[in-house]
């Protein structure tokens, strides 16, 4: 299709605005947390790693990041095997109510994350209390895996769909059981997906802090929980701009590599 | 169009002490409403070529799904060797398949798909490499082995999907259109391979085709499929030269058919006939039959020219319809022309003439009449 000369300019200019939008204020923290003064001054009055080095030495973050990691790990594991299974039940058997099955699964996606966080608060207090298990990292990695298990489903129902089943009937005529035909034939079609999955459910449970205010208990404290209650106090302005400029970067790997898994078509 | 289809080269098997290498008895597939296989019985010899000829959705694909198990009738029996195997899954048959899309396996080099069913089988290591070299160089692909099927040929994947078949050495091998994605010149050379391998390795292949061609030059025997049911099995020239009823008529072969008044009129009985168009010879009105010869009037209304052969449809005088074939022995094509309009008579051998059944199943060889 050919644009016009304005148009096309006009449509530059709106991609460049929109992309500024996003990411200027994620350059601006990056640069401030180099920033030598204490304030968010602008422009810098010098560069310093003096915040990253305090940073690294504050314990409560440090032991807040670990939290964030466990707790991360632990739901992309639950959101690995249960999101697998669902996308195989699903996209390979037909019973009652599949459609149904399919829709509540995709569902806590599109949930406000303060309507699941209330939910699980009531169920765990209902449920785990009384069984002498308090509100900690488990609730959290529970809470957690409710909207992983979505993203790991979604992706590798996904290729399961695009996958012929002949491939899966072929192992199976030439002599291979129900798991070997999993493991030789279905996995090495749909690894790619759940690994992109996987990463993208942990980067999700890793910035996640509606659901994750609801279900952690008082000596629980994850990265973005640490950050939301450091941001108030003027002291340490300067060190979680550290924190949000490593959580930057760790969030565009598993992004980046998700996407480029998912890209790559079934050769 | 052959003058006439070659000999059967059919097992002749005569005895009962073989159990069949595949039994069907009132198999039944229903989906839903459909009812895509509608009460089979079939015996297939072991060591046998056999084919399923049908038109499309006639229910052949769901037949030999339900040989290999993955679909399970929903009534009826399967039996393989003598075996019930009816409730069996698919890994516990001792069948393999060539899939019409070859489903070979994209992530694995092509020795890999063809050891894959030794390996799963646990068979060794060394073994599994001897038999898996010895399959590709039966199909003549032993410098392929390490390509990827995605950097394959049409041909040559179809060629790998039957080595990996075959190496596992199954009683019976399924084969459902493996050559409906060719071209016409690889289709001619696989048909004369698959018939080699298959006499070598003297495995009962159960061949599933639309083209009436390939069925009539590959098979021992033939099944005719129509809407689920089968409508005549027999050695090619059977079913050729004696069409059961007036769907095999037709769907093998030109049909040729004749009833009503034209058919009293020409056989002096009513009913459904058919004569194979290269059996009508061709002559002037004036012309006397032979005595064992059925004979007709008519005009020509078109020639066709096709290469080798004319193509003659008559209007006959007493109604209906007949085409006939002629070999262009000396006349070209300008010559043939001008046959348009002229009055002949149509004769044949009193035996070639084919009296049908409208139903299924009532096969009347040399049925002829009067
Ligand atoms: N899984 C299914 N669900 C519903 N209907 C089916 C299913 N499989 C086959 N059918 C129907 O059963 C009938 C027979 O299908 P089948 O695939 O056996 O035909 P076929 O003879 O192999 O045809 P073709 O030559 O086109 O491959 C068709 O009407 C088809 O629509
Ligand atoms: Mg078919």
């Amino acid at each position: 299709m050919e644009l016009s000369r304005g148009a096309r300019v006009a449509l530059r200019l709106a991609m460049a605005l929109g992309l500024a939008v996003i990411y200027v204020p994620l350059a601006l923290v990056l640069v401030n947390s180099f920033n030598a003064s204490r304030s968010f001054a602008w422009p810098p009055s010098g560069l310093s790693t003096r915040w990253w080095t305090a940073a690294w030495q504050e314990t409560g973050l440090r032991e807040a990041l670990y939290t964030s990691l466990k707790a991360g790990l632990g739901a992309t594991a639950i959101a690995v095997v249960l999101g697998t299974m669902a996308a195989f039940a699903v996209t390979r058997y037909r019973f009652f109510g599949r459609q149904a099955v399919s829709f509540l699964l995709i569902l806590p996606l599109a949930l406000p994350g303060i309507v699941t966080g209330i939910a699980l608060n009531a169920a765990f207090r209902t449920v785990l209390t009384p069984l002498g298990i308090g509100f900690g990292l488990f609730t959290v990695v529970v809470g957690h895996a409710t909207f992983c298990i979505v993203v790991v489903f979604n992706n590798v129902a996904a290729r399961l769909r695009r996958l012929a089943p002949t491939a899966e009937e072929a192992s199976a005529d030439l002599g291979a059981h129900t798991f070997q035909t999993f493991w030789y034939v279905t996995l090495p079609a749909v690894r790619s997906a759940l690994f992109a999955g996987a990463l993208l459910a942990f980067a999700l449970s890793f910035d996640e802090i509606v659901v994750t205010t609801f279900t952690a208990g008082p000596g629980t404290q994850t990265l973005p929980l640490w950050i939301f209650d450091n941001l108030a106090r003027p002291d340490q302005g300067p060190i979680v701009d550290v924190v949000a400029a490593l959580l930057i970067v760790l969030s565009i790997v598993p992004v980046y590599l998700a996407q480029r898994l998912s890209g790559e078509v079934l050769r | 169009m052959t003058d006439s289809p070659p000999p059967s080269t059919g097992a002749s098997a005569a005895g009962p002490p073989v159990p069949s290498a595949v039994a069907l008895s009132g198999v039944t597939k229903a989906f839903g409403a459909v009812r895509a296989v509608d009460g089979i019985d079939l015996e297939i010899r072991a060591g046998e070529f056999f084919s399923m000829l049908g038109p499309s959705g006639s229910g052949k694909t769901t037949v030999l799904r339900m040989i290999a198990g993955f679909e399970e009738p929903t009534g009826g029996r399967v039996l393989l060797g003598g075996t019930d195997v009816t409730r069996l899954a698919p890994f516990d048959r001792d069948v393999n398949t060539v899939f019409q899309d070859y489903a070979l396996f994209p992530h694995l080099s092509v020795r890999q798909n063809v050891e894959y069913g030794l390996k799963v089988k646990r068979v060794p290591r060394a073994e599994r490499t001897r038999r898996a070299a010895e399959a590709l160089a039966a199909v003549r692909l032993e410098d392929f082995a390490a390509r990827r099927p995605a950097e394959l040929s049409g041909g040559q994947r179809q060629r790998v999907a039957l080595a990996r078949a075959l190496v596992n050495r199954p009683s019976v091998l399924l084969l459902d259109e493996p050559l409906g994605a060719l071209d016409l010149k690889l289709r001619l050379e696989m048909q004369i391979e698959l018939k080699q391998i298959q006499r070598e390795a003297g495995i009962t292949f159960v061949f599933v085709t639309h083209d009436q061609d390939e069925a009539l030059t590959m098979s021992d025997r033939i099944a005719v499929f129509n809407a689920g049911r089968i409508e005549q099995v027999g050695t090619p020239a059977e079913v050729y030269e004696h069409p059961a009823t007036e769907f095999v008529a037709g769907f093998v072969g030109t049909s040729n058919l004749l009833q009503g008044d034209a058919a009293a009129q020409v056989f002096g009985e009513p009913g459904l006939y058919s004569v194979r168009p290269e059996k009508i010879r061709i002559t002037h009105p004036d012309d006397p039959a032979g005595p064992d010869e059925c004979s007709a009037p008519g005009t020509i209304v078109e020639v066709v020219y096709a290469g080798a052969l004319t193509r003659f449809v008559v209007d006959l005088e007493a109604g209906g319809r007949l085409v006939a074939l002629r070999q262009n022995v000396e006349e070209s094509s300008t010559d043939v022309a001008r046959h348009r309009g002229s009055t002949v008579l149509l004769a044949w051998q009193r035996r070639h003439t084919v009296r049908l059944s409208a139903r299924p199943g009532n096969t009347t060889p040399n049925d002829n009449p009067q």
